[in-house]
């Protein structure tokens, strides 16, 4: 599209002069863009961080494969070449019954000490820790594993990680369906408050078409006001989210208290989440505005 | 320049307007279209102008041809045909300068040509002491005047006017036809629908009736041929 520096110059001047003469509806439309946008990034923060939040709980799920008891050191060796030769694995790590019964005592501290676990016979099985490329695939994998020889059992924490997938899957997909459905919503607002604007210049446009403008050349300015109209209306809401999550990120060490759960850090996260929410802005601004001129074009 | 061959139009509600029109119309003519209300007068206006889509039949415009042309040459044909309606279509808030302007800035022209352009078509509707009015402090004929203007501006080969004079009074309809006269001197092919008598009888030129979406007349030098 080769487009003259004037012509665009006049769009931009046509579609600013629209914006402001129709002041009301322009306040209608950015004020129905401010709220759903502010919807929408509430919405994404909850979501970017369940998000994070999520990936961190996984990564942490691990699969712990017991040898059997039977098994001498050739056949847990062959096992441990089996694992290393599953695909979709990160890390395959042997931990041998003394270094588990270690770390069983290390994990209950004093306790464990005052039981004198060390001094009778190791009851543990040697193991293998193994990890997941995609912890989503941790259960497909597990079942697989278990179907090896020398094998007694997999341990992965099996009903937490269960649903804790499950959880996850469902909070990103609702959240999703959300936000599309919020944004639907705001294109239709703004659509419709534009088009009551456009009865107004419904003549104008029926005379650009009767002197043979190109529905690009009538389309421009409101392409323009558009943009306008969602620059407009992420003001608000990124000013909003900026300061809450500058105070949540500030507060957010002192009132944490289980560490795993830890929100993500507010710089770079809350220049992404602005430049979200203008691209979204704009978007739905352009595309009511574009569509609403629509219906008008077809002449 | 103009030519339909069977052309029909009927409307989504099912009224058919035209029914099997032939014409043919060379370039620098001018050409009435005469014919009771409801005849198919406006319709086929609107096809040339492509405002409409022919049911059936080809029109070729300027060696366009209509029934095959895309949407997006649309507004190139519209470029190469003005338009002038009853009802004037100026637009209420602009100057008559503006207005007529207007036409030439949805064709890219430049400032400078569009300046030269504006005056030199205002000065030739008459107009040129008034391009800073807007059209309400315009007579009828005035607003008339510039509608022509904008119509001329962009050079058409074709002017279509649909009942010109339709709104004005008898003086006034004379002034806008001593215009339209002057423009079809300079070559440009002019249609004029119009209902009145007086004009068809007095500047006589070709006149095609048209009833129930069918030519029943096609004259040189024609009467009008109805009562008022
Ligand atoms: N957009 C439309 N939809 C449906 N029917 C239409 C439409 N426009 C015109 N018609 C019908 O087509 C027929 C021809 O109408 P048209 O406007 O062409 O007549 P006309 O000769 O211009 O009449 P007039 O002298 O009153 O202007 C009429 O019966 C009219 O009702
Ligand atoms: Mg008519």
């Amino acid at each position: 599209m080769d487009m003259k520096i004037r012509t665009f110059k006049r769009h931009f001047r046509e579609g600013l002069k629209n914006t402001w003469r129709n002041n009301w509806m322009t306040l209608a439309s950015v004020a129905a863009v401010t709220t759903t946008l502010l919807l929408v990034a509430t919405f994404l923060v909850l979501m970017f961080n369940l998000n994070h939040v999520a990936d961190a709980l996984e990564e942490d799920v691990q699969m712990k494969v017991l040898v059997d008891l039977t098994a001498d050191e050739d056949e847990t060796e062959a096992l441990g070449d089996e694992l290393n030769a599953l695909n979709n694995i990160e890390s395959v790590e042997f931990s041998s019954r003394d270094e588990e019964l270690e770390g069983l005592i290390s994990s209950m501290g004093e306790q464990g000490d005052s039981w004198g676990l060390q001094d009778e016979d190791n009851p543990l099985n040697d193991a293998y820790v193994v990890r997941a490329n995609e912890p989503q695939d941790t259960i497909e994998i597990a079942e697989e594993i278990e179907q090896m020889d020398s094998v007694e059992r997999v341990n992965y924490g099996q009903d937490v990680v269960q649903n804790l997938f499950t959880f996850n899957n469902y909070a990103r997909n609702i959240g999703l369906v959300l936000i599309v459905a919020l944004l639907f919503t705001a294109i239709f607002l703004i659509s419709n408050t534009i088009k009551i604007t456009i009865m107004a210049r419904r003549r104008e446009i029926e005379i650009m078409k009767l002197v043979g403008a190109t529905n690009w050349f009538i389309r421009w300015p409101f392409f323009v006001e558009g943009l306008l109209l969602g620059v407009l209306g992420s003001i608000v809401p990124i000013s909003i989210l900026t300061v809450g999550y500058y105070y949540l990120d500030q507060n957010a060490a002192a009132v944490n208290q289980f560490e795993f759960i830890q929100i993500l850090p507010f710089y770079p996260f809350i220049f992404q989440l602005a430049a979200i929410i203008l691209a979204i802005g704009a978007g739905i601004g352009i595309w009511g505005s574009v569509m609403s001129v629509r219906k008008f074009l077809k002449v | 320049m103009i030519e339909l061959k069977n052309v029909k139009k009927t409307y989504p509600n099912g009224v058919t307007a035209l029914n099997g029109i032939d014409i043919h119309i060379d370039s620098g003519e001018f050409v009435y279209l005469v014919g009771q209300s409801g005849a198919g007068k406006s319709t086929f206006i609107k096809l040339i102008f492509r405002e409409e889509m022919a049911s059936s039949g080809d029109i070729y415009i300027n060696n366009r041809d209509l029934s095959t042309m895309k949407w997006k040459d649309v507004p190139h044909l519209r470029r190469e045909i003005g338009v002038v309606y009853q009802d004037f279509k100026l637009l209420p808030k602009m100057t008559v300068y503006e207005n007529v302007a207007f036409a030439l800035e949805v064709v890219e022209e430049s400032p400078r040509q569009i300046r030269k352009r504006v005056m030199e078509v205002l000065d030739q509707v008459g107009l040129k002491n008034k391009a800073r009015f807007i059209p309400d402090e315009l007579s009828g004929g005035e607003q008339q005047r510039v509608a022509i203007a904008r119509a001329i501006a962009n050079y058409p080969k074709l002017l279509i006017a649909d009942e010109p004079t339709g709104n004005l009074d008898p003086d006034t309809s004379w002034e806008i036809m001593k215009i339209l006269e002057e423009i079809n001197a300079t070559g440009t092919t002019i249609i004029m629908a119009t209902h009145s008598k007086d004009i068809v009888n007095t500047i006589k030129r070709r006149v095609i009736a048209v009833e129930g979406g069918l030519v029943v007349r096609d004259q040189h030098r024609g009467d009008y041929g109805y009562e008022d």
